[in-house]
């Protein structure tokens, strides 16, 4: 599914926090977009997952705009991954009352095998499936929370900095395993972050953001190259660079 | 030494039995910079609470020492810790959201903090913290006094946190976590702060991170810790020779800019570590 932002507008009452962005992204690929809090970078990423009606602009996929208010139908296609596996999963809920919410809501088949299929899709043993969220590690819950964005067999995943919240160790876990589903399934992914080495890690082409606008768009090869243009890219290029080795 | 920990074990008492947390951490501090690093769960912010006695009441806690600056910490009364707490160690938590109170203005915290050590008129204490707010290099210390914790962003809270602590001039700085609230650009403008005040007023400083490249930027000597234990404390400047591999792993993990990587290396836990 190709994926194109024309000129996004999107403002909290007289407040425009995203002024004017434009991407596409083509099918299978991964767009990664970096930005401080404050940036805009997550308001783009609800207003493509349609939890934000308050915008102007095109966002297309596949060619077809996005309605203001999307049909069930949308929501088979796209699907997001929030940051914080803690507060996004259902706390008086079981892992099998969470992954099919969405079979039930739109109706489809073999719910029982679909929930075990995914579960083995995102390496998760079949026992956690009568295990409430509090009972499982932060990297266990976000497979989960993976869990039940593939579940609506997706063509286009919207990740808001899926591994912020985890250990550096699961980090590692869980980027695997979206680098491997996004082969497998044909996937294409946005994700937001703020750290660059994990954009660089999973997406091919990168948006900077800053106060409401994509300053830039490079690709992960160029970044690492330092063939960049924008300041605050080179700023946080470099900010990165000389953190991530040891003194 | 600033703090001597020798042989501490750390447990609660639950409704399945016994789970033990920490178990036989050794280490010193003096006027130098120390980081622990660890995963979730690997005890190092029980090591750091422990030290302050502020463990919760089911925690049992046995140590052949556990001494700040000469003082015993397991016998020591709560009016004894006091003197302690804030006061000669001070105590900088991860997020600023959770640990400012939100109803009162940022400068009057700062004031209470510098007022109930040092005593004075509440407007001196006022002008002390506007300066300490200066000094944690706010750009506006007046407004910012005058505004409240949701007024500000992550980054100015976390400074106002570290203004708060400095106030009382303690020995020891120990941050939990200080910047895994913010920004990559913001956390390292905070760690660069601590180091700069802690180098400049001679203090001692216990960084706790579980984000092992980072710390070693900001300390003098780093302790990793796995599942309750020390399993090797190394110089910062040698960590690229760490002999661990858990520590190896933990650097082999982080996904890299310069060094891409196909697949990133994932730990493989051994059970021989545990020993």
């Amino acid at each position: 599914m190709t994926i194109e932002i024309d000129n996004l507008h999107i403002s909290f009452g007289d407040r425009e926090v995203v002024k004017g962005v434009s991407f596409n992204v083509a099918k299978g690929e991964s767009f990664g977009i970096v930005g401080e809090s404050g940036s805009g970078k997550s308001t783009v990423l609800r207003a493509m997952a349609g939890l934000n009606n308050d915008w102007s602009g095109r966002i297309a996929f596949s060619g077809e705009n996005a309605p203001l208010y999307r049909p069930p139908a949308f929501f088979r296609k796209v699907q997001m991954v929030f940051q914080d596996p803690y507060g996004s999963l259902h706390p008086r809920q079981t892992i099998d009352r969470i992954l099919s919410e969405l079979p039930l809501v739109h109706g489809m088949d073999n719910i029982d095998d679909r929930i075990a299929k995914v579960l083995s899709a995102v390496a998760l043993p079949q026992t956690t499936r009568f295990r409430y969220p509090h009972q499982l590690s932060g990297g266990q819950r976000q497979r989960v929370a993976i869990a039940r964005a593939l579940i609506a067999e997706p063509e286009v995943l919207l990740l808001d900095e899926p591994t912020s919240a985890l250990d550096v160790s699961v980090q590692a876990e869980i980027l695997n395993l979206l680098a491997d589903l996004r082969v497998e399934r044909n996937l294409t992914y946005v994700m937001v972050s703020h750290n660059l080495s994990v954009i660089a890690h999973l997406c091919t082409e990168v948006g900077v953001m800053i106060d409401g606008h994509m300053v830039e768009q490079v690709t992960a090869e160029d970044l690492r190259l330092g063939n960049v243009n924008h300041a605050h890219t080179r700023e946080l290029r470099s900010l990165s660079v000389e953190l991530e080795e040891p003194a | 030494m600033l703090f001597e920990i020798n042989n501490l074990h750390i447990g609660f008492e639950s409704r399945t039995g016994f789970a033990p947390a920490v178990k036989g951490v050794s280490m010193k501090l003096g006027t130098e910079k120390l980081g622990i690093v660890g995963e979730s769960g690997s005890g190092k912010s029980l090591t750091a609470r422990a030290l302050m006695k502020l463990l919760p009441s089911q925690a049992r806690i046995e140590a052949d020492k556990l001494e700040f600056d000469g003082i015993d910490i397991l016998s020591a009364s709560e009016k004894q810790m006091r003197t302690i707490r804030g006061k000669r160690a001070g105590f900088i938590l991860q997020d600023p959201k959770y640990s400012l109170n939100p109803v009162k203005t940022v400068g009057s915290q700062v004031a209470e903090a510098w007022r109930a050590h040092k005593g004075g008129s509440k407007r001196a204490a006022l002008e002390a913290a506007i300066n300490l707010l200066e000094m944690v290099k706010i750009r506006d210390p007046k407004k910012v006094a005058s505004s409240y914790p949701h007024e500000v962003s992550g980054g100015m809270g976390q400074r106002v946190m570290i203004a708060m602590m400095l106030a009382p001039d303690p020995e020891l700085l120990i941050a939990d976590e200080p910047t895994s609230a913010l920004d990559a650009t913001v956390q390292a403008e905070i760690l660069r702060l601590i180091e700069e005040l802690v180098s400049e007023r001679g203090m001692g400083l216990l960084l706790i991170s579980h984000d092992l490249p980072l710390v070693s930027h900001f300390c003098d000597r780093v302790a990793v810790m796995y599942a309750g234990h020390v399993v090797e404390e190394i110089k910062a400047s040698e960590l690229l020779s760490a002999q661990h591999p858990y520590t190896r792993g933990l650097l082999n993990c982080m996904p890299s800019l310069m060094h891409p990587k196909k697949r990133l290396p994932v730990l493989t836990r051994d059970p021989e570590w545990l020993k």
